[in-house]
């Protein structure tokens, strides 16, 4: 197979997955997040740490994320709206599976853009009609690749990519999610 | 004789693959009709016929409860005593048991869960709805049936392997023979465990020759929906993933014909068959619903088509792994003379078919052989 350069180290991936096919305790991750209100519908959110590979793990470098609300929502627009994070989530877990599914499938990437496109029915969070969900109605991606490969082959990447990743899974299929009051 | 065929299976059930392909050792179709399809009685009568002309000793209605490993072999218990032996084929099939999910424990009381071996045919089903889960083999040919009876029914659909039941004029599993594909062994394939997973294809035998895809099913208003993922205050959550697991079956369709043009093209046998075909993508549903109300009497019945499993709890060998399968290296099981065939993808594609247990016996059965001898 010709070498490919996307810059995914496909083999530590693949090394990874027969040693955790063994070890199922090492493969078990908590991601964490912690927020801070601001004022308003304003807050931050910062995650720095996580768990993996059996002990505590750190970014190299502390992200803080900015959320609010925009002007037609009459707030102040100091960052952007939480359900907008999810399209940020979906766009880079299904980018970061397109660059690694290429680089497993030897296809050379030149460029990978995405555009999407959460449609979403605000009557449901207003509680202006009860039949409306809070959530997005449907979201729609459209990528952009160009790659030495066939369109079917660029599409089967696609295809594979969605079957791989954690954030198409987390949209897609229901989560039991607890709140509650420390 | 046969026990599999005769208590496991729906009445109008036919083998999905050709009566060409139905062979045993020293024993293939001979009818009238080679290209067409099996029914249940067909294939009991077919497995009778061969155990008499194969004379082999039979213990009929005779079960296995365990199995022992001793110092020169195994012990075998039955409900009709011990069996000493130096080596054992495990010959017990790979489809004991329905797999359920565990969220069915959630489904109200008011829904009749059924699995295929429960299922005989729609008039005993209650009055109403049916949610038919899974679209593998038996999930579209029940799912089809429940329809033509004049049910609403809807059908929750996960990834599955869509396949047109002839392609250039040919069966499309006379492709697979021909090309090769079901000749790949298991140690040449990329990633074992998940060929040997592989859910049965979207086909169904009949004398029409029919393909039964989801566009199929779609245009008999079988209403499709996403993977069953949770029950959640009794309602059924379906998977928004629905195009996801239509684009790669389509595409893995496409790559698999693209395949079979290149052998015919390669292997000058153009002649034999049609020009190539292309077939209209998997339709996605105006808006497939993410819900359904399992109390609101809208669906009656639910038929569980999630698989089936290999039931080995009276195998007493530590050769089970965690997932409940044999482990085992193209039938040769990690304890000395202990066997195993008829298993999917046992030593090649065929394996998991009728058609395979040919080349798959000779393989085994000249280890078990050579191993014999050694150790006599
Ligand atoms: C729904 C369905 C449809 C299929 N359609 C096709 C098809 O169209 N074409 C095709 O080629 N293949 C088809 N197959 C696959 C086919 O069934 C197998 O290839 C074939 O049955 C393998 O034969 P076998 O004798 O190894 O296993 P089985 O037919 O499963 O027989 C195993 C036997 O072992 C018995 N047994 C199990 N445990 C014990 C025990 N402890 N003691 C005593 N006896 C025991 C069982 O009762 C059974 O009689 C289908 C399978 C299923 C489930």
């Amino acid at each position: 197979m010709t070498t490919v350069a996307n810059g995914v180290n496909v083999q530590a991936l693949l090394d990874a997955r027969e040693v955790l096919k063994t070890a199922p305790e090492a493969a078990q991750f908590v991601w964490r997040a912690s927020s801070k209100w601001q004022n308003g519908v304003h807050s931050t959110t910062t995650v720095k740490e996580f768990f993996g590979l059996g002990q505590e793990q750190t970014h190299k470098n502390e992200a803080v994320f900015d959320a609010d609300h925009p002007d037609v929502f009459a707030a102040e627009d100091n960052g952007i709206t939480p359900i907008e994070y999810l399209l940020v989530g979906l766009a880079s877990c299904l980018t970061a599976g397109v660059a690694s599914v290429a680089q497993n499938r030897g296809i050379q990437l030149r460029s990978v853009e995405a555009t999407l496109e959460g449609k979403h029915d605000i009557r449901g969070i207003l509680g202006a009609d009860a039949d409306v969900r809070n959530g997005f109605t449907d979201i729609k991606v459209t990528f952009n690749i160009d790659a030495d490969a066939s369109k079917q082959d660029i599409e089967a990447l696609v295809a594979q990519s969605q079957k791989r990743s954690a954030v198409f899974d987390a949209i897609t299929n229901p989560t039991d999610v607890t709140v509650e009051v420390a | 004789m046969a026990n599999s065929w005769r208590r496991e299976r729906w009445d109008s059930f036919r083998l999905l693959t050709p009566n060409w392909q139905s062979r045993l050792p020293g024993l293939g179709y001979e009818g009238p009709d080679p290209d067409g399809y099996m029914t249940m009685g067909e294939v009991t009568e077919f497995i009778e016929r061969f155990a008499v002309l194969s004379g082999a000793p039979v213990r009929t209605s005779t079960n296995v409860t365990s199995v022992r490993r001793t110092d020169g072999g195994y012990d075998v218990t039955t409900d009709h005593g011990e069996i000493g032996c130096r080596a054992v084929v495990i010959a017990s099939g790979a489809c004991n048991q329905p797999v359920v999910p565990k969220f069915s424990e959630a489904v109200p009381s008011s829904v009749r869960q059924l699995t295929p071996f429960g299922y005989r045919e729609p008039g005993r089903l209650p009055d109403g709805g049916v949610l038919v889960v899974g679209a593998s083999a038996t999930g579209v040919q029940l799912a089809a049936e429940l329809r033509r009876s004049g049910r609403p029914v809807i059908l929750s659909v996960g990834e599955h392997v869509r396949l047109p039941r002839t392609y250039r004029g040919r069966d499309v599993l006379w492709w697979m023979d021909a090309s090769g594909v079901w000749d790949q062994r298991y140690d040449e394939v990329d990633d074992l465990t998940r060929a040997r997973r592989l859910p049965s294809p979207q086909l169904v035998g009949t004398p029409e020759r029919a393909t039964l895809d989801l566009n199929a099913l779609t245009a008999m208003g079988v209403e499709l929906v996403g993977r069953w993922a949770a029950v959640r205050d009794g309602r059924a959550l379906f998977s928004g993933g629905l195009r996801n697991v239509f684009s790669l079956a389509d595409l893995k369709m496409r790559r698999l014909l693209d395949g079979f043009d290149a052998w015919a093209r390669t292997s000058g046998r153009e002649a034999e068959v049609g020009p190539p075909e292309s077939f209209e993508p998997t339709r996605v549903p105006e808006s497939a619903r993410l819900q359904l109300d399992l109390n609101s009497g809208e669906i009656r019945t639910i038929v569980w088509a999630t698989g089936f499993r290999p039931d080995y709890g009276w195998l007493d060998v530590p050769v089970v792994d965690e997932k409940g399968r044999l482990r085992h290296d193209g039938g040769v099981v990690d304890s000395p003379g202990l066997y195993a065939l008829g298993l999917p993808m046992l030593r090649r594609r065929r394996s998991t078919f009728i058609n395979g247990i040919e080349d798959d016996a000779r393989d085994v059965i000249g280890h078990l052989a050579q191993d014999l001898a050694v150790r006599s």
